[in-house]
């Protein structure tokens, strides 16, 4: 029974990073219609620079906002030179446009920080918590991960409902042709969008990093398994990327719990073909008729 | 009477494919000038090639004397020049209140809560739904909507693409009847493209007909509406 | 009228000795191939014969993807994982069985083919970027079967497996060069089969699909059962480069068939040209020598450190999809052929799971702006 807690409050801690990774795919291809290979690879590109400035600063908050920060601008960048160029076109060359990004990042990374795992700092302290004698399996470092990305997320949502800046990313989102008439500027919504969800895919990074420890290939296995929380919870919602971020992640620390920790992906992969295959919009979008 | 917008032997196209051949229509302000046509004619392209969405390979499109050449829709809309097109452009995903908040934000901040109030009194279902989905709207609501919301954006010029399209007769006859409101109240300079020949000319003041993608007539309504030739051959009544 | 009715059995006798001299034109120039590589092996020394082996290994696994995306229009970015089927296939097949080298590459191509098979029909309704994601997957999740069934698999040490040249050939008859006439024969028996399915009426429907998609289905074709005949052709290549790198490495583990090698071989695909065969060939090529070459000059000038280096190929693939792809922006459907149609863009566009909306207008004004 113990067990069992234990399990269940690391996959939601697991879960909150595949959530954070997943609202950023969500956001980019509600926004642009992409979807974006090389947001794991950014993430780990601005831990790498976080990373710097910890060796040359030593103040690990500092390199915290730099990350954000270059989340951000590497979001807006490639946006604006690269992905801009295919949108509008044959979707297959924004795939592989953006696995060229994955491996390009990867490849920059390698060349400019090295091939081999550094080990990063966490936030906070990671020694287990406990209740009593009871040991929570989880960590001070997770209670902050959870509540960073519930706050992004809940930032997030706040902003495109209220704000008139969130009402033209939406009109974007949805109907592009229309906004240009009414003067929004889409291509910059656009831009904001990748922008956005360089930001959260960054802070996945920070926060993940310490665990799985960093190299040019760490975010991999993490940014397949945001894919397949977003496929969960359905491309189209925010809040189904959130959901299916956590019900991924408890699964997953059940199966790695019970069954040994080689079979997690193997999970994961079963869990995105049953998915795609029953229920391929996802476990929470609405009606398909509200896309036509 | 100056041409808020004067478009003058505009040539465009899709692709390969020329649908506008010479084009010249002169919109004189706070009037409505109704461009008419069978389908095809080239009237929606028409629309296009003034809001932008259409680059023209030849001609001058130009509102208040200055050239909108090479602009981008986004700015057109800035400008002064709201397009209503074709099959309404209601964003369903949003609710009524947040596609009208939209048309407002190219206001000034200070502006939009006074303009906001004026729209929900000109338009009163709107008002009453104003919270609801819009996709919930009928199309005569939807239609009053994006008027509404075209409305809001305070544009110098109202270009309209077949408002009547697949509402009922009674549906239609109260929006053009707005419409002529609009124009009496406001003073706004409106293009109407409608196929829809006889009740677009009951209410405009000049008509255009587009033919196979050039203009073949323009002449105050009055006077098309009263040509039997013309109208036989070109309007279908 | 009457010339039409004379003519079309004309036409019809002469289709099937059309399709008999596109056998025999690729055969010969499959036979032609050969002997050229024979003469090439035996100029080149031992090293080059390694390379060679190689080359044909990737030309094959490669072949089978550009065929996959340029003419069915499917991604894929898990061929690296068909190819570790093929080698621990055939490296499971050689530990345990000791059957004779021809019949372990076909039956390793086979298993390769039905897990292919099993992939696509879970797969088979996916499009774009859903079933990319899907084959990302599986490249990243496949290779921790090794490690979960390390007793039988060999864990991260991996299997060996040893080829020997036959004894007609001589007792000091070079092992490299043996391994490079095996992968070549290989290589160029697997060329001309995927040459003449091209020019099939297989090939031809795999090409309706992709340029319209839904006119396809309505012409009568089976879309799905199309669409999972690609997978596996293209898992079957795969496979089958796996079993020849595996005879030319002598060994196969997880490190051998990393997402780097799936992803490679997308590259190799594209820089050759999407659905061309010879582009596969100095696709494969070019991609295997010239990141050597540069890591290479790079040690030897001391740019970067030995272990860096490897980073130097990888950021070249990177650089080579986007590049190729903004240059060709028509992608699959333009770089080689003639501008298509809005309709079959907006055709090749649709798919079960659901695409952002588009309409042909919403890509016209798109067009149509800066």
């Amino acid at each position: 029974m113990v067990e069992f807690l234990e399990f269940t409050l690391e996959g939601l801690s697991a879960g909150m990073i595949y959530a954070a990774i997943a609202l950023s795919l969500v956001l980019i291809w509600r926004g642009t219609g992409v979807l974006n290979y090389s947001q794991g690879a950014m993430a780990m590109f601005t831990s790498f620079i976080a990373l710097e400035v910890v060796y040359a600063t030593g103040n690990y908050w500092l390199a915290f906002a730099t990350a954000l920060v270059a989340g951000l601008a590497i979001g807006a960048a490639l946006e604006r030179v690269v992905v801009r160029q295919v949108t509008g076109k044959p979707p297959l060359n924004a795939v592989i446009v953006t696995i060229g990004l994955l491996i390009f990042i990867e490849g920059l990374a390698g060349i400019m920080f090295g091939a081999n795992n550094r080990s990063f700092p966490p936030a906070f302290s990671i020694e287990g918590l406990s209740i009593g004698t009871v040991a929570l399996g989880i960590t001070r470092n997770d209670l902050f991960t959870g509540a960073a990305v519930l706050l992004a997320a809940g930032l997030l949502a706040v902003t495109f409902r209220y704000s008139s800046i969130g009402l033209r990313l939406r009109a974007t989102a949805f109907n592009a042709a229309v906004a240009r008439l009414l003067g929004v500027r889409v291509g910059r919504m656009l831009t904001l969008g990748w922008a956005l969800a360089g930001l959260l895919g960054a802070l996945a990074g920070m926060l993940v990093s310490p665990s799985t420890f960093l190299s040019p290939n760490s975010m991999d296995t993490i940014f397949v398994l945001g894919f397949t929380a977003a496929v969960i919870g359905g491309l189209e919602s925010p809040a189904g990327a959130v959901a299916g971020g956590l019900i991924l992640g408890v699964v997953l620390s059940y199966a790695g719990g019970y069954l040994g920790s080689e079979v997690v992906n193997l999970f994961g992969l079963a869990a995105l073909l049953i998915v795609l295959m029953l229920r391929p919009t996802g476990l929470f979008s609405s009606a398909p008729a509200r896309r036509v | 009477m100056s041409s808020a917008l004067e478009v003058r032997g505009v040539f465009a196209g899709y692709g390969g494919v020329r649908v506008l051949r010479d084009v010249s229509v002169s919109a004189l302000a706070g009037t409505i000038t109704a461009v008419l046509g069978a389908n095809g004619a080239g009237k929606t392209t028409l629309l296009r090639a003034i809001d932008g969405s259409v680059k023209p390979s030849d001609g001058q499109v130009r509102l208040d004397g200055t050239d909108l050449a090479g602009r981008r829709p986004e700015d057109i809309s800035r400008a002064g020049v709201a397009h209503v097109p074709e099959g309404q452009g209601v964003i369903t995903e949003l609710t009524v209140a947040e596609n009208l908040r939209l048309g407002l934000l190219l206001r000034r901040r200070a502006d939009r809560a006074a303009a906001l109030a004026d729209i929900y009194e000109r338009f009163g279902v709107l008002a009453q739904r104003r919270n609801l989905s819009a996709s919930t709207l009928s199309g005569g609501e939807r239609q009053m909507l994006v008027i509404a919301r075209a409305l809001a954006t305070n544009p110098k010029v109202l270009l309209l693409d077949e408002p009547s399209l697949g509402l009922a007769p009674k549906i239609v006859r109260d929006i053009l009847d707005l419409i002529k409101q609009l124009k009496d109240e406001t003073g706004l300079t409106i293009v109407l493209v409608e196929q829809n020949a006889r009740s677009a000319l009951a209410i405009a003041d000049t008509g255009v007909v587009l033919n196979l993608g050039t203009v073949v007539a323009t002449a105050p309504a009055g006077q098309l509406a009263a040509d039997e030739a013309l109208r036989r051959h070109y309007l279908g009544f | 009228m009457t010339s039409e009715q004379i003519s079309v059995p004309a036409a019809g006798r002469a289709v099937p000795l059309l399709n008999r001299s596109t056998l025999l034109r690729h055969v010969a120039i499959g036979v032609g191939g050969a002997i050229l590589l024979l003469l090439l092996s035996i100029a080149l020394g031992a090293y080059r014969d390694y390379e060679l082996a190689n080359i044909a290994a990737f030309v094959v696994a490669v072949a089978g993807l550009t065929v996959l995306i340029g003419l069915s229009g499917q991604i894929s970015i898990g061929n690296g994982a068909f190819m570790a089927v093929g080698g621990y296939a055939a490296a499971l097949i050689f530990s345990h069985l000791q059957w004779p080298l021809a019949i372990i590459i076909v039956l390793a191509t086979g298993i390769a083919a039905i897990v292919g098979a099993i992939f696509g029909i879970a797969a088979a309704r996916l499009r774009g970027p859903y079933l990319a994601g899907a084959t990302l997957m599986l490249a990243v999740a496949l290779p921790f079967v090794a490690t979960r069934f390390a007793s039988v698999l060999g864990g991260d040490q991996g299997l060996g497996f040893f080829i020997t040249a036959p004894g007609f050939l001589g007792v000091n008859f070079s092992l490299s060069r043996w391994q490079a006439w095996v992968n070549c024969a290989a290589a160029l028996v697997a060329l001309v089969l995927l040459a003449n399915l091209v020019r099939s009426k297989v090939g031809r429907s795999w090409r309706a699909i992709r340029d319209d998609e839904i006119a396809a289905a309505l012409s009568g074709l089976n879309v799905a059962r199309l669409q999972i005949l690609a997978f596996v052709v293209s898992a079957a290549c795969a496979g089958l480069g796996g079993v020849l790198l595996a005879v030319v490495g002598g060994t196969v583990s997880p490190s051998t068939f990393t997402l780097s090698l799936s992803i490679l071989l997308l590259t190799a695909a594209v820089l050759g040209g999407l659905g061309s065969l010879a582009g596969a060939i100095w696709g494969a090529a070019l991609l295997y020598l010239v990141p050597i070459y540069l890591q290479n000059v790079a040690v030897s000038h001391n740019f970067t450190s030995q272990a860096t280096s490897a980073s130097i190929p990888i950021l070249a693939y990177g650089v080579v999809l986007i590049v190729v792809m903004l240059a060709f922006p028509r992608g699959i459907q333009g770089g080689i052929t003639r501008l298509i149609g809005p309709r079959a863009q907006a055709g090749a566009a649709t798919a079960l799971t659901s695409w952002r909306r588009r309409s042909p207008a919403d890509d016209r004004k798109e067009k149509g702006t800066t």
